[in-house]
């Protein structure tokens, strides 16, 4: 067993921009698994459904999408059978919306506990990423699911040898919304009123995404605006995803390494601003 | 950091900014800030509230140069006048807020106990919550089961433990709560006020835990109270806050009898008034009247023996004549909440000293202890009042229990005003 009496620790008012404090956060890594099953507890109980509802609601929309884009607006789907292409988008834009939405309330939700104990604050973060993440999972294996029934269809072939990079493209949305969300977190401490357009950025953020509709139809309809569009960080993400498991469209290079480009800063701004913040809450909410 | 200490501070300062900081909103924000650029009136500025200026961009030390040094295994009480700092103080301990200045290391984990049930989750159990609480202060699993029995036993919540913690009482709640941090295995243990919780027995076994873990276990512990039994009981060592400062340090009978002291200093019954800050305008130069003296008649200790009488004299010194002024008494609670307030007749204040006697029934404010705001204001346009000066917290009274007619007054249920009695009539009565 650990002799707690030899670890010394210094409080001081100093703190560098970047001072994760990563091995402590290490160290509540028990903390960090109870408050994402806390979050699934609180999230599902007393809920009729349960934890079939992180199934249903990708489910839903995805049906309401090809409903609305696919049959009504018969927008064109680059080739893709129409329920698979909205499903991939919505599957990853549903982890992205609600990780940002997660990270954005972590000051507020926390605001109680925050000013009564102390644990490095990164681990709420962190825990709201994993959680969402776990619904990502299942979301995904759904999605999965369907993917096996179109393969084996032949109506769909998947570009194989990408597949890994898939797995980096997760890792940047990820990096994406914590950042922002962690960023927002800092700035609603301050002013409250952002947590309304939270919610309403990221629906519009929804429309600037090639998730409804292909990018393809952007370059046709709108080509001076192309360009533009796509340095919103998420369209290539979400336009390579459908090419690496629909086998549909294609990777932009130049516009993925802006957007992983400018996901890796809004991680480094937002663990700063978070580091910043994270000093004066107690004394500011 | 010396070996068998278990905490060191040193310069510990800790300053707050008074006044409101911004207007919390973008809006207001942005509002304020073309305001400030076009050179219009910021419209974010409270009306009518001088003390907006007077205040804003002063800062407060809640701490101010505190050196401490607790040694392994010290049982140490913390005690001062409400606003001394102690919560403070164990709020920096804990590393809930950050030090303006200085420096603290401590040995090992701290656990600090706030204010109970922190970290509890309404929709988790009470076993979950027991592993939330432990986890939060980084233990781990392994470690926190095999001290859950342990835990669940002292609680005596029982059967209850798999139940959602939303359902317990408040009683099952605390005891749950102060259960937990007691068997944590932190090396110190901040407590503020804790062992009032529950009822007598459970606190006769909180008590009795305490000493286990700072006599037996070798814990430091950190024990802020207002009662001096409790500290006598359980700490041989005392500190006396006050203002953000150390003002004594030693065994607990003289840090009592300092404290007292101290108590019975700001329960005076003749107040100097013209070193108070907390007042209309600080500066006494920009002042045209200031208040200088307070002072109670006919209490002795501030306790307000005869309600129907009460009598206090006021003081002000004043630059002009002034006709037609009025002084206003604000009594507020120990909250600073004001609950009621009295007014005078109109006064004519000469130029240079004045002294003013007032009486007042005081019969309707019931049992507690209230601080008395006095404003010295003239009436202008619009019948809106402005200050010629205002002090806050001119003197403190106690108001005893009186028996109203057949009923012991009951503050919790009836607040701590008594209106005029209820008169039958004015409607059809059977």
């Amino acid at each position: 067993m650990t002799d707690y009496n030899e670890i010394i620790t210094t409080v001081t008012p100093k703190k560098k921009l970047f001072d994760l404090n990563l091995k402590e956060t290490f160290k509540y890594k028990d903390l960090i698994s109870l408050l994402v099953t806390r979050t699934f507890k609180a999230r599902y109980k007393q809920m009729l459904l349960g934890p079939i509802w992180a199934v249903i609601q990708p489910l839903l929309t995805t049906i309401v999408f090809t409903v609305v884009f696919g049959k009504i607006a018969n927008l064109p789907t680059d080739g893709a059978p129409q329920f698979m292409f909205y499903m991939c988008g919505n599957v990853l834009w549903s982890y992205f919306s609600t990780c940002l939405n997660g990270g954005a309330n972590v000051f507020t939700e926390n605001a109680y506990v925050f000013s009564k104990v102390y644990f490095p604050r990164l681990v709420s973060p962190i825990a709201n990423a994993l959680g969402n993440m776990i619904n990502f999972v299942i979301q995904s294996v759904i999605f999965f699911g369907f993917l096996a029934f179109y393969v084996i269809n032949g109506t769909i072939t998947p570009t194989y040898y990408l597949i890994p990079l898939s797995l980096l493209l997760v890792l940047e949305v990820t990096l994406l919304s914590m950042g922002i969300g962690t960023l927002l977190a800092s700035l609603t401490v301050k002013y409250r009123d952002l947590k309304m357009l939270i919610a309403f950025g990221i629906q519009l953020w929804l429309y600037a995404t090639p998730i409804a509709y292909s990018s393809v139809l952007v370059k046709e309809k709108m080509p001076q605006l192309y360009n533009l569009y796509m340095l919103n960080p998420m369209a290539p993400v979400v336009e390579a995803m459908r090419k690496i498991y629909l086998g549909v469209g294609n990777i932009n290079y130049k516009y993925l390494l802006i957007s992983a480009a400018v996901s890796v800063a809004f991680a480094l701004i937002g663990t700063a601003v978070f580091n910043r913040t994270e000093k004066t809450f107690a004394d500011k909410i | 950091m010396q070996k068998d200490s278990a905490i060191e501070i040193k310069g510990l300062v800790k300053e707050y900014r008074l006044g409101q900081i911004d207007s919390g909103t973008l809006r207001g924000d942005l509002q304020s800030f073309f305001a400030r650029l076009f050179k219009k009136d910021d419209p974010n500025i409270p009306l009518l509230n001088d003390q907006y200026y007077s205040i804003k961009n002063k800062t407060h030390r809640a701490i101010d140069g505190v050196d401490l040094t607790i040694k392994k295994g010290e049982a140490v009480g913390l005690i001062g006048i409400n606003g001394a700092g102690k919560s403070t103080l164990l709020k920096l301990i804990s590393r809930i807020t950050l030090p303006t200045e200085g420096e603290i290391s401590y040995r090992g984990r701290v656990t600090s106990l706030l204010e109970v049930g922190t970290g509890f989750s309404a929709e988790l159990t009470g076993r979950e919550n027991i592993y939330m609480n432990g986890a939060i202060l980084g233990m781990s699993k392994e470690e926190i089961t095999s001290k859950m029995d342990k835990i669940i036993e002292f609680s005596e919540i029982g059967e209850y433990i798999d139940t959602p913690v939303k359902r317990y009482s408040s009683g099952m709640y605390v005891k749950l709560a102060f259960a937990v941090a007691a068997h944590l295995d932190s090396e110190i243990l901040l407590l503020d006020e804790i062992l009032a919780v529950g009822d007598v027995k459970f606190q006769e076994k909180s008590l009795k835990r305490m000493d286990e873990a700072a006599n037996q276990e070798n814990k430091t512990v950190i024990y802020v109270s207002h009662n001096m039994a409790t500290i006598r009981k359980f700490c041989k060592r005392c500190i006396v806050l006050d203002a953000g400062k150390i003002i004594y340090d030693g065994d607990v009978e003289s840090a009592i009898e300092v404290y007292t002291e101290h108590k019975k200093k700001e329960h005076s019954a003749d107040n100097d008034l013209s070193k108070l800050t907390h007042r209309f305008c600080p500066n006494e130069l920009v002042r045209q009247v200031s208040l200088t003296r307070f002072k109670l008649e006919n209490c002795e200790d501030c306790v307000v023996n005869d309600r129907k009488s009460f009598s206090f004299s006021v003081y002000c010194n004043s630059k002009k004549y002034i006709e037609n002024a009025y002084f206003l008494a604000t009594f507020a609670d120990t909250a600073n909440q004001a609950v009621a307030t009295s007014f005078s007749e109109a006064i004519n204040i000469k130029q240079g000293e004045n002294k003013f006697s007032f009486t007042l029934d005081l019969s309707p404010l019931k049992v507690g202890t209230y601080s008395i705001n006095g404003a010295l204001v003239e009436k202008s346009s619009f019948d809106i009042f402005s200050n010629y000066d205002y002090v806050e917290q001119m003197c403190y009274i106690d108001i005893p229990q009186e028996k109203e007619g057949d009923f012991l007054w009951s503050k919790r249920y009836w607040g701590v005003v008594r209106l005029d009695n209820l008169k039958l009539g004015g409607g059809n009565n059977d």
